[in-house]
């Protein structure tokens, strides 16, 4: 059991979990209920890693973050080192990956919320903030923690991005999903297996739980 | 308790999304009814108030504050007016109980003082024990009421009403029309209810405004907007089927009444001098201004106009009868009334039979001629 790369790779999860949180509420927000100029091409590109080969994503990434590219050099400059083949560039590649499965049901559990209680709100004189703590949070919670939760265990099974960003790298960009390959190859089928296992029990309890809350929610709220 | 509120006034102009005309004031305590058929542009003016919508031009002036004007570039944002808003949904807060959606209708709900005034103002509703219920555990009339509460938690400025009964039955409206005549004696703001009914706005309105197409028609007391339209169109909306159109021939004013060419014969009205002699006007009549008249006795004193009639259509409505009768003569004229069912009976009313009726001349209003209906006739 390769302990390193599943603390790795739930490292990256959470890691990208929480970069993805406030950037779904916002995006989610924003494209639930404004209209504005290119609206469906921002929903188009946001939807693209859906149907994109990983690899095909993982290679314009790796691109976009050598050390040819500018934000390679310019990371390159402040760090010292490479932004390829790095933790920091992994989480990168994985919140660009995830941003359809953190966006979407955000963006649905925004929509479902009706107009007329946003208003109310409105009417009640709350600020934008507290409406969003009080009213918009509590209403979408469902989504949200779905959305976490996808992004959560689409991160620990993602392996070609992360392969072509990270490469294999143990204790830096070795995922589990990368490890139990690499055991495959190297023919040990019992530790392939053992982490298959492992990484199978975690994405079902992520999703149970997610199915648990919101349906406890759901319920709360509608008796 | 709060200040003293000024009034509300409102002027605003817009041609899109749709166009708008609407001139409206209401002082502190009254209800004014804003009616109007579906798609006239009430609740617009409703969310133009509130500020969930911004029309093009316009000045909308409450409690001593300038919440809009165009002319100046000022438009205050909906949380900074200070409004009650009832929604024709209700839209409460689907997650919170009765007195949280009271509470957060506060402006600080984490004030002292704050909860014991939500449960003052459920009490003031009447809803004592349903405070800890969510809103899908208390019935449509339950929900209003909260509403309601939630609307004055904020000591508003204007109170807004958009089609607060429409989404109860029947039983529930007319307890909740007790309950908003009883409320209202409290309330010290300006208070616009939204309804398309216009039995609604006779019941707890103090004035009406007749909206159409988005234009502001005609404002007074809901009674005299009814019997005293201004214009044809106004008649029309105001549910007048009686409308006809005639010729002053002579007021005569030591007797208090107006003479009417129409359909061949005079008809004597009551006396409104403000048409000249001569000049083509419209005339309407409630329904209840056409009476039979029975055969045996003869044609009562007063300002009743006797006229032949045949009956057109005959309408059971439960006890009562909806007659449509033809006025021989070449205008083609039909007068409709409602007569009870045991009168009709009595008469043996049927379709084809001649009937004589009275025309209460007491009761016939006029106004200018309807110069489109016009241009139409004699294109």
């Amino acid at each position: 059991m390769d302990w390193l790369a599943l603390t790795l790779s739930l490292q990256l999860a959470l890691a990208t979990m929480l970069v993805l949180l406030p950037i779904g509420v916002w995006a989610g927000r924003r494209l639930a209920w404004r209209r504005f100029r290119g609206k469906v091409l921002v929903e188009a590109l946001l939807a693209l890693p859906l149907v994109l080969p990983p690899t095909v994503l993982g290679f314009y990434l790796l691109v976009g973050m050598g050390g040819a590219s500018p934000l390679g050099q310019w990371y390159e400059s402040l760090f010292g080192r490479q932004l390829t083949f790095s933790f920091q560039g992994l989480l990168i590649a994985s919140v660009i990956f995830n941003l359809p499965f953190a966006i979407q049901p955000m963006q649905r559990a925004f929509e479902a919320i009706a107009p007329e209680v946003r208003e109310a709100a409105l009417c009640c004189g709350m600020s934008p903030l507290r409406m969003l703590r009080r009213i918009e949070l509590p209403l979408a919670w469902p989504g949200i923690v779905s959305a976490l939760v996808l992004t959560f265990a689409h991160t620990l099974g993602e392996f070609g991005v992360v392969l072509m960003v990270g490469g294999s790298i143990p204790g830096e960009t070795q995922t589990i999903a990368i490890a139990i390959y690499d055991r495959v190859q190297a023919f040990d089928t019992a530790g392939a297996g053992l982490m298959s296992a492992v990484l199978l029990l975690i994405s079902l309890a992520a999703i149970g739980l997610s199915y648990f809350a919101t349906s406890r929610i759901g319920m709360s709220r509608r008796g | 308790m709060a200040e003293p509120v000024a009034g509300l006034r409102v002027s605003i102009r817009q041609s899109a999304p749709i166009a708008l005309d609407a001139e409206l004031a209401c002082g502190r305590g009254e209800v004014l009814a804003l009616v109007g058929p579906s798609g006239s542009g009430k609740s617009t003016v409703l969310r133009c108030i509130a500020g969930l919508h911004t029309p093009a031009e316009g000045r909308i002036e409450c409690g001593g504050e300038t919440w809009l004007d165009t002319a100046r570039n000022k438009s205050l944002s909906t949380a900074r007016r200070r409004i009650g808003m009832v929604f024709q949904s209700y839209a409460l807060f689907p997650h919170l109980s009765a007195l949280e959606n009271v509470l957060e209708g506060m402006d600080d709900p984490g004030s002292p003082g704050a909860l014991e005034r939500a449960q003052e103002l459920l009490h003031k509703v009447h809803l004592d024990g349903l405070e800890s219920r969510r809103p899908h555990e208390l019935s449509g009339g339950q929900q209003q009421r909260v509403a309601v509460a939630r609307a004055l938690a904020r000591e508003p400025h204007v109170l807004l009403l958009d089609e607060p009964f429409s989404a109860v039955d029947r039983a529930t409206r007319e307890k909740l029309y007790g309950e908003l005549a009883e409320l209202r004696r409290d309330l010290n703001m300006p208070v616009i209810l939204v309804t398309h009914d216009l039995e609604e706005a006779v019941m707890l309105a103090d004035r009406m405004t007749i909206l159409a197409h988005g234009k502001t028609l005609q404002s007074g007391p809901p009674l005299e907007v009814m019997q005293q339209p201004a214009t044809v169109e106004v008649a029309r909306l105001v549910g007048l089927r009686n409308v006809f159109e005639g010729t002053v021939v002579s007021h005569a004013r030591n007797d208090g009444h107006t003479v009417l060419a129409w359909n061949g014969q005079q008809l004597r009205v009551r006396l409104q001098v403000a048409f000249a002699v001569g000049s083509r006007v419209a005339w309407s009549l409630p329904g209840a201004g056409v009476l039979l008249l029975p055969r045996d006795r003869a044609t009562s004193a007063g300002l009743d106009n006797p006229i032949d009639s045949l009956i057109l259509k005959l309408v059971t409505l439960g006890d009562r009868v909806r007659v449509l009768a033809g006025v021989p003569g070449a205008s083609g004229a039909q007068l409709a009334m409602t007569v009870p069912r045991h009168l009709a009976e009595r008469y043996a009313l049927a379709q084809g039979q001649a009937l004589p009726l009275r025309l209460r001349g007491e009761q016939i209003h006029l106004m200018p001629a309807d110069e489109r209906h016009r241009a139409l006739a004699s294109a």
